[in-house]
């Protein structure tokens, strides 16, 4: 059948099984947007700006298992997705964005809204097409998702210039069934002599850590881990965007690692003999400082389906490389078949001093019903959501509060810009997010610099009708920028001071929305109640909460793993 | 150490931004770098001469092979290998000069593929090393310009690079 450009395009998302498209119209997309309205399979979601389409789409991948889509015009609808889709890259999310482009005959002219989207897109996506001819268009699209959803996801753009989805410029469209490249053969299965290695290294640790990342979530392999976990029972740890791969309320977990990571989660990482790394690459915020990690000898196993990802910044004894789901079944079925068991005397021991480790109780801070403690009121949205809620964050002190006291028990709940650490993520996310999961409870965790930067997506909330829980933890300071200086200059709060915020109660009520003024601490448990029952609106919550509060512990930029400040009387 | 790597890569536009981009988004150096179509018009052959540690090395060619364009990369400082650089030279050659300047090309197995009654253009070929070799043993003043292709590179014997 013969269909004209646009069709084409429309016609590839449909048999993508897209079923949403976050986007933001133009001159080079105008004839996308007018297949759009012809047809009623692939919903539109229009944002108020291009950065909110990408981190909705790239919400509604992460809590999903599918691939998120976007639509923006060429030039500076391009360049305001530049963000979204550094974040996305950077937590390898796969997204498919479709970029219109200036008329092929134009490009290169420095025409009205023309940019080299290609050439500006190309560090912070996986792959990247231009398209110049009708007929590629479905072969590209077909590749694009290939491409975004295999091997290790990430973001694919697709530039189509405006007289490519021309309505008189057809071409034959027939959607290809599947994708062969010779240069791109991702590894799935890993390799069965290299699993046995890691396996033996396992059963004769003595002190041994399993440490799981993004990439356990990603590759949907939460329940091998947490059975794997159980088998060998080993401790646990979960990086940032690890959480939810193994359920934070088990015993064997022992907490998030890293700059903000637990004592015993540090310590273990730090004093492990034998460390299994799955779906994690051991970055800066994570080991600290890769010397001093590697002033304790330990033997690393590490499970990725990146290689480039193993021995990057620590070397690596066994690299297993493959997609963690399947390498953890395999890895379980040896063990299963195995005689020989873990040693439980060493085992014994060596939890005797994780316990230890634990009994610093490194997350505890003041309980006072004199302020609003922000750890109080995520520990209250964790008890009244049941721990159940989809969390968004955007990125600061709150984010990291989250981490920490809202108990992940799932994968695909905590939905964060852990590798760029993009403020103004977590309401566009959370519109993603509640979009894919049109029933659940969705919060979005933020702090009032971070909602700032993409606050008008407020309105788009009120269009599409998506409640979500707006926890705003407002202490007037970029409060993660003024921890570092009260920690390394001095208390010099250069610019960390928020004057002239905002009423949000006000402002949330010129959205459409409801708003809520919360502050003393004896309201917070109330406000939360009233807030989740009302099901059918978005709630903005501003929480004043204590300015000088920090979170604890920390691992200054540069220090080692074991050497965390546990509280201000440490600085 | 200085290696010497050879990359197979789909022949489109914008596959060598790629690898540019990666080199210089991740810091990594580029001493020469040649790009050409092969006998299989759909690919391109690449050769690239750079210098780094074993651990950066290591990550150049898995970077190198996480580029979806890419489709083979072998380090050919792995094993024997031959090395060639092409260097057109145009030099004064005037009086005295004119006769030694000859002497000196036909010493380096130089040709001249061009001659006015001032300046010869010298065609020569070998490994970087000789064509260094060359220029410093010229008078340097007699150098007019230099043009070099950087090191083309391929195994020997059955080492093959092919898909």
């Amino acid at each position: 059948m013969e269909l004209n450009g646009a069709e084409i395009v429309v016609r590839c998302l449909q048999e993508e099984g897209v079923d949403y498209v976050f986007g933001y119209p133009g001159g080079a997309v105008l004839h996308l947007y007018d297949e759009l309205f012809k047809q009623s399979k692939v919903r539109h979601i229009l944002v108020r700006h291009e950065q909110g389409a990408i981190h909705a789409a790239d919400g509604y991948s992460r809590s999903t298992e599918k691939i998120g889509v976007a639509l923006v015009t060429s030039g500076p609808g391009v360049t305001n997705a530049i963000t979204g889709i550094a974040t996305a890259y950077m937590d390898s999310i796969p997204l498919v964005i479709i970029t219109g482009q200036v008329p092929t005959h134009a490009i290169g002219q420095d025409a009205f809204q023309e940019c080299d989207t290609v050439g500006i897109t190309r560090p912070c996506v996986k792959h990247n097409f231009l398209i110049k001819d009708v007929k590629d268009i479905a072969a590209t699209i077909k590749k694009a998702f290939y491409i975004a959803g295999t091997g290790r996801p990430g973001p694919v753009v697709v530039d189509i210039p405006k007289d490519i989805t021309h309505p008189s410029q057809k071409a034959e469209f027939d959607y290809p069934k599947s994708v062969s490249m010779r240069s791109y053969n991702p590894v799935v299965k890993g390799h069965a002599g290299q699993i046995k290695k890691a396996l033996q290294l396992l059963l004769s640790a003595r002190r041994p850590m399993i440490y799981a990342g993004g990439g356990v979530v990603l590759g949907n392999a939460a329940p091998e881990l947490t059975q794997l976990v159980r088998h060998l029972g080993f401790p646990c740890t979960n990086t940032l965007m690890g959480l939810g791969g193994y359920p934070a309320s088990d015993r064997q977990f022992v907490g998030m690692l890293g700059m903000h990571g637990t004592y015993e989660a540090n310590m273990a990482m730090q004093h492990c003999d034998v460390l299994l790394a799955i779906g994690a690459r051991f970055d800066d915020r994570v080991i600290g400082n890769p010397q001093h990690f590697f002033e304790e000898p330990r033997t690393i196993i590490h499970i990725d389906v990146d290689p480039s990802s193993i021995s990057k910044r620590v070397k690596v004894d066994v690299p297993i490389v493959g997609s963690v789901r399947p390498v953890l079944q395999d890895l379980i079925k040896q063990l299963q078949a195995s005689k020989e068991k873990p040693d439980a005397a060493a085992l014994k021991t060596w939890w005797k001093q994780i316990d230890v480790w634990r009994s610093i109780d490194c997350l505890k801070y003041e309980k006072t019903d004199k302020i609003i403690k922000p750890q109080f009121v995520i520990e209250k949205l964790h008890e009244l959501t049941k721990g159940d809620a989809f969390v968004t964050s955007d990125v600061g002190q709150h984010q990291m509060w989250a981490a920490q006291f809202y108990k992940f028990d799932k994968p695909r709940r905590w939905i964060n810009s852990g590798g760029l650490g993009t403020m103004g993520f977590g309401l566009p996310a959370a519109m993603g997010v509640r979009l894919a999961n049109p029933k659940a409870t969705v919060a979005c965790i933020t702090g009032e610099g971070s909602i700032q930067m993409c606050i008008q997506e407020l309105s788009t909330c009120k269009q599409y009708h998506l409640p979500i829980k707006i926890i705003n933890l407002n202490n007037r300071y970029l409060g993660m920028v003024r921890q570092w200086q009260q920690v390394d200059y001095s208390s010099r709060y250069s610019a960390s001071y928020m004057d002239a915020l905002p009423d949000f109660v006000k402002l949330a009520e010129a959205y459409g929305h409801v708003g809520m003024l919360i502050d003393k601490a004896v309201d917070v448990e109330p406000a939360l109640k009233e807030a989740l029952k009302l099901k059918d609106r978005l709630v903005f919550m501003d929480f004043i909460t204590d300015q000088t509060e920090n979170v604890w512990p920390m691992v200054k930029a540069g220090k080692g793993l074991s050497e965390m400040l546990l509280g201000s009387e440490d600085l | 150490m200085r290696h010497i790597i050879s990359v197979l890569l789909e022949n489109e536009p914008g596959a060598l931004s790629r690898v540019v981009g990666l080199f210089s988004a991740r810091g990594y150096n580029i001493e020469t770098l040649t790009v050409a179509p092969t006998e299989d018009l759909t690919l391109s052959r690449m050769t690239i001469v750079t210098a780094g540690s074993d651990e950066v090395i290591e990550q150049i060619n898995k970077q190198l092979n996480k580029l979806i364009e890419v489709v083979k990369v072998i380090d050919l400082s792995d094993g024997d290998h031959i090395e060639r650089e092409l260097m057109l030279v145009k030099v004064r050659a005037v009086g005295n000069d004119r006769e030694e300047m000859k002497r000196m090309s036909d010493i380096f197995r130089g040709r001249i593929i061009d001659a006015t009654e001032k300046d010869y253009t010298i065609e020569l070929t070998g490994t970087g090393s000789k064509l260094d070799a060359f220029l410093s043993a010229i008078d340097r003043s007699a150098i007019l310009e230099t043009v070099r292709t950087g090191a083309s590179g391929i195994g020997r014997g059955d080492r093959i690079l092919r898909i």
